[in-house]
């Protein structure tokens, strides 16, 4: 534990030290990275410890906020967390040495490197606070630097606006959040987490409202599906680095917070269960219908995130079904799936956000139908980004296809033996799961091929150069962990069993006859991986024995294509958007009506992929509210006499009405 | 012991009615001064000469009594205004709100829940009436000094609070009043400044032109 506590001081420190000597960028940086490599190292120690030996690190301190202590537990579902923060975190921070370094004003990075520092230190009190004072103050601290790190372009409104966009919904999350500890400390008599276990004997009313009041505030964090509007406008707003960490690892504190919390309250409807099932389906679905329309790269990978969001709370979701059912085995391997899947996502969306960087970094744009050809220029980050793509789609070696696997024999084995109606639900979600892995390797090939394949499509990108050594280490090692735990399943889901046997008692032997075929299937993803590895490279020998002829790619038979000719992401789209989503979810053109006339007129058409939740449910839910409260406007008399006084009026009814709950409105009289 | 800091308190709610009647600010700024070095002693009268209490007690002197009045009279000489004229409320109405208010919170503080040893003594109205002279003065007045008096004196009421409690929460309470009172000075230090430059007058009803 002493080794934890020292990582969040190297953070502090480190942070601190950046924002003093902001005035000299090289030095802030530089202590700003030493603090955050030494912060995130010397956490992941304690984390490996726990996930490997078992047990569990405490501290306690007396803390001088009322109510509140310095009560930190590392239990295994803690360091499950705690290891993809300090391992992501560790490698965006190496990476946003190259990212950074011509960076146009250079002395706003010594507070960019406090935040950074302040976020990491966030993330890991967060998933280790165990008393609720001390949570919500980390998830405050957690949710204050992520917004400055989005900021950090705050002279663009678009920027600025995501920015908002992402604290004013984290507050309305928090309020969520606030309601629910206080109802459960109210219940339980006390703040610390240790003593939330008497929520276990709460009605089931009241457990379900709880529940759903928890599940809506941790849900906007985690970007659950009707909740996730933050998402695709605050990733691609961010810096690259921070967008990977933002996705990689700040999106899964809401699954932690959802995993410690639901976990406590076992009376409460099993059909809380079945909604963040069909929640998670409907987000995953959703999100990877919106990735395959996005022309902007990082935005599209922001969609992605919303896409395996859903598809964790899938399984997490079967997990708590399962659970109350009385199928512990059943509910040990959805949990294994969703489990696993959250690590995966850190990895393979980290290194997508870290490539989308470089492409955005050496091009200078994120509209994908600015690049192509990238392949060429970039060999080294566009491999790095072919890989992460396979792993995202759930390909073989890598590791996505592994939670997947898991997560459809868990829906597979609650669906078949199950009589009646019962089991179509789940058979119903395997469907729905194999359509987005259908529409994932759509949106991921739409991605590289339009831009990494292909000739230029404008001069910047023709002269993109590759990424500095210090963005490619980190990537590099990002693929390596995706390809391990996709060779090596079994060493992976070994290290799940501390955090599994602590939401399903037991689980170790539960899923033990489940994992044997795992190691199978790493074998067979070496054999593929070599058996490809050796077509390459007789390939690339025949190539090299018979040369052909050089021709543009693409051309399609014409004498001087252009880069216009090519496919442009839209045209790739345009199965998903006219024939996959329903016509509410459909992006609407833009601009002057069709071509019509022997001499036609110059028509402008534009198609931009808002997020049709946000722009048809909520800004005009908004708007309307808003509309209502201007005639409360008379409130507002802009002096300020009058606001001292309606302060005082508000304070002498609460104060009258603490003496009236005190002595009951009979004692008065 | 008892004696002395009710006399104290007594002092602290007649000079609460002056500064509610006064129009000239320089002796509205010295009851103010005089009100803080009062509340200053309380600590020490009320707890004894224990190394907390006379910590407090000095850093109280140091803030309440002696740095902000001299902050507060030399910005008044520097913007050259002597009285308040015209404000929100007459004098005469605002001593009479005063007077009721302070009833009240007599009235008030004996349906308060509290500890046996706390009970019945001058403390719990003393701070009650303080508070809500200060937030009469902060709603009747005009000029931007003149709020800050009235801040000064919401904060004092606080105080006195902060000093029943001090043995129950150390450091914790008082650090925070004390904090509080610098930014509200700080605050309106700019906020005056502010109003000085752009509107030329400290009149503080002129903030309502920045009414969206």
């Amino acid at each position: 534990m002493i080794l934890f506590l020292l990582a969040l001081a190297c953070l502090a420190g480190g942070g601190l030290l950046a924002l003093a000597t902001y005035s000299r960028p090289r030095l802030a940086a530089t202590c700003g990275l030493v603090g955050a490599l030494l912060g995130t190292g010397f956490a992941l120690v304690p984390a490996l410890a726990v996930l490997t030996g078992g047990g569990s690190l405490a501290c306690d301190y007396p803390w001088t906020v009322p109510a509140g202590r310095f009560t930190l537990l590392l239990d295994p579902l803690a360091a499950f967390f705690i290891l993809p923060i300090a391992l992501l975190a560790f490698l965006c921070a190496i990476y946003a040495i190259g990212y950074l370094q011509d960076y146009p004003r250079p002395t706003a990075l010594g507070a960019h490197w406090f935040f950074f520092n302040v976020l990491v230190a966030g993330l890991l009190l967060v998933v280790t606070a165990a008393n609720t004072v001390l949570f919500l103050a980390a998830w405050e601290i957690m949710t204050v630097g992520s917004f400055f790190l989005i900021a950090l372009e705050h002279r663009q409104t678009e920027v600025r606006q995501a920015a908002w966009l992402y604290l004013v919904l984290a507050h309305l999350a928090l309020m969520f959040l606030f309601a629910f500890f206080i109802s459960a400390g109210v219940h339980c008599g006390s703040l610390a987490f240790a003593d939330f276990a008497r929520l276990a004997q709460l009605p089931e009313a009241t457990a379900t409202l709880l529940a759903a009041l928890a599940i809506a505030g941790f849900g906007v964090k985690a970007g659950l599906f009707p909740l996730h509007v933050w998402l695709p406008d605050a990733h691609p707003a961010a810096p690259s680095h921070v967008s990977a960490l933002m996705s990689g690892v700040v999106v899964k504190t809401g699954i932690y917070g959802i995993l410690r919390v639901v976990g406590l309250l076992p009376t409460a409807a099993p059909e809380i269960g079945l909604v963040l099932m069909l929640l998670g389906g409907a987000g995953a679905l959703y999100g990877i219908a919106m990735a395959t329309l996005q022309r902007d790269i990082k935005r599209c990978l922001a969609y992605s995130t919303v896409e395996n969001v859903g598809i964790i709370f899938l399984g997490l979701g079967l997990g708590f079904y399962a659970l109350r059912h009385g199928q512990p085995a059943l509910a040990a391997l959805a949990f294994a799936g969703g489990l696993l899947h959250c690590w995966n996502h850190t990895l393979f969306k980290g290194l997508m956000f870290l490539g989308a960087g470089s492409l955005l970094h050496a091009t200078g744009s994120r509209d994908m139908n600015q690049m192509g050809g990238l392949l060429q220029r970039m060999p080294w980050s566009g491999t790095l980004l072919i890989g992460g793509s396979l792993a995202i789609a759930a390909l073989p070696p890598f590791n996505g296809l592994v939670s997947e696997w898991l997560l459809y024999l868990a829906l597979l084995q609650s669906g078949l033996p199950a009589e009646g109606f019962g089991g179509l639900a789940p058979l119903l979600l395997v469907g729905v799961l194999g359509l987005t892995g259908a529409l994932a390797l759509v949106a991921f090939s739409r991605l590289l091929g339009i831009a990494l394949l292909g000739e230029p499509r404008t001069p910047a990108a023709r002269q993109a150069h590759e990424a500095a050594p210090s963005m490619l280490v980190p990537m590099c090692l990002l693929l390596f962990c995706c390809l391990a735990i996709g060779l090596l399943p079994q060493l992976a889901v070994g290290l799940l069993i501390p955090p599994l046997a602590e939401l399903v008692p037991g689980a170790g032997e539960l899923i033990a006859p489940r994992l044997a075929p795992l190691a199978e299937f790493g074998r067979w993803g070496g054999y593929l991986l070599g058996g490809l590895g050796a077509a390459t490279l007789a390939l690339l020998w025949l190539l090299r024995q018979r040369p052909g002829a050089l021709a543009s790619t693409w051309g399609c038979g014409f004498a001087f294509p252009t880069p216009r000719m090519a496919y442009t992401g839209e045209a790739y789209a345009e199965l998903t958007r006219n024939h996959l989503l329903p016509a509410v979810l459909r992006p609407l053109p833009e601009g002057s009506a069709a071509v019509s006339g022997l001499f036609p007129r110059l028509v402008s058409r534009l198609q931009r992929s808002l997020d049709p939740i946000l722009t048809r449910l909520y800004l005009p839910l908004v708007e309307d509210i808003a509309g209502r409260c201007v005639r409360l406007r008379w409130l507002q008399q802009g002096r300020l006499p009058v606001y001292l006084f309606y302060i005082f009026v508000t304070c002498a009814v609460l104060m009258a009405w603490v003496i009236l709950e005190d002595h009951g409105w009979r004692g008065i009289r | 012991m008892f004696g002395l800091s009710n006399l104290c308190l007594l002092l602290v709610i007649l000079l609460n009615f002056f500064t509610l009647g006064s129009s000239r600010l320089v002796a509205c700024i010295r009851a103010v001064a005089l009100q803080g070095a009062l509340l200053a002693l309380l600590p020490i009268l009320l707890h004894g000469f224990s190394p907390h209490a006379v910590l407090l007690a000095t850093i109280a002197l140091l803030l309440k009594g002696i740095f902000i009045p001299w902050l507060l009279l030399r910005a008044m000489n520097e913007v050259r205004i002597r009285r308040d004229v015209e404000p929100l409320i007459g004098y005469v109405p605002t001593l009479i709100l005063g007077a009721l208010i302070t009833a009240a919170a007599f009235i008030f503080a004996d349906f308060l829940p509290l500890q046996p040893q706390h009970q019945g003594g001058l403390f719990i109205p003393t701070a009650l009436a303080t508070l809500s002279a200060g937030f009469l003065l902060l709603m009747t007045r005009r000029k931007a000094i003149t709020q800050v008096l009235g801040y000064l004196m919401l904060e004092n009421g606080i105080f006195v609070f902060g000093i029943l409690l001090s043995e129950a929460m150390p450091l914790l309470v008082e650090a925070g009043v004390l904090l509080d009172l610098l930014v509200g000075i700080f605050v309106m230090g700019i906020v005056m400044n502010h109003i000085n430059r752009e509107f030329s007058s400290l009149n503080t009803e002129r903030l309502s032109a920045l009414k969206e």
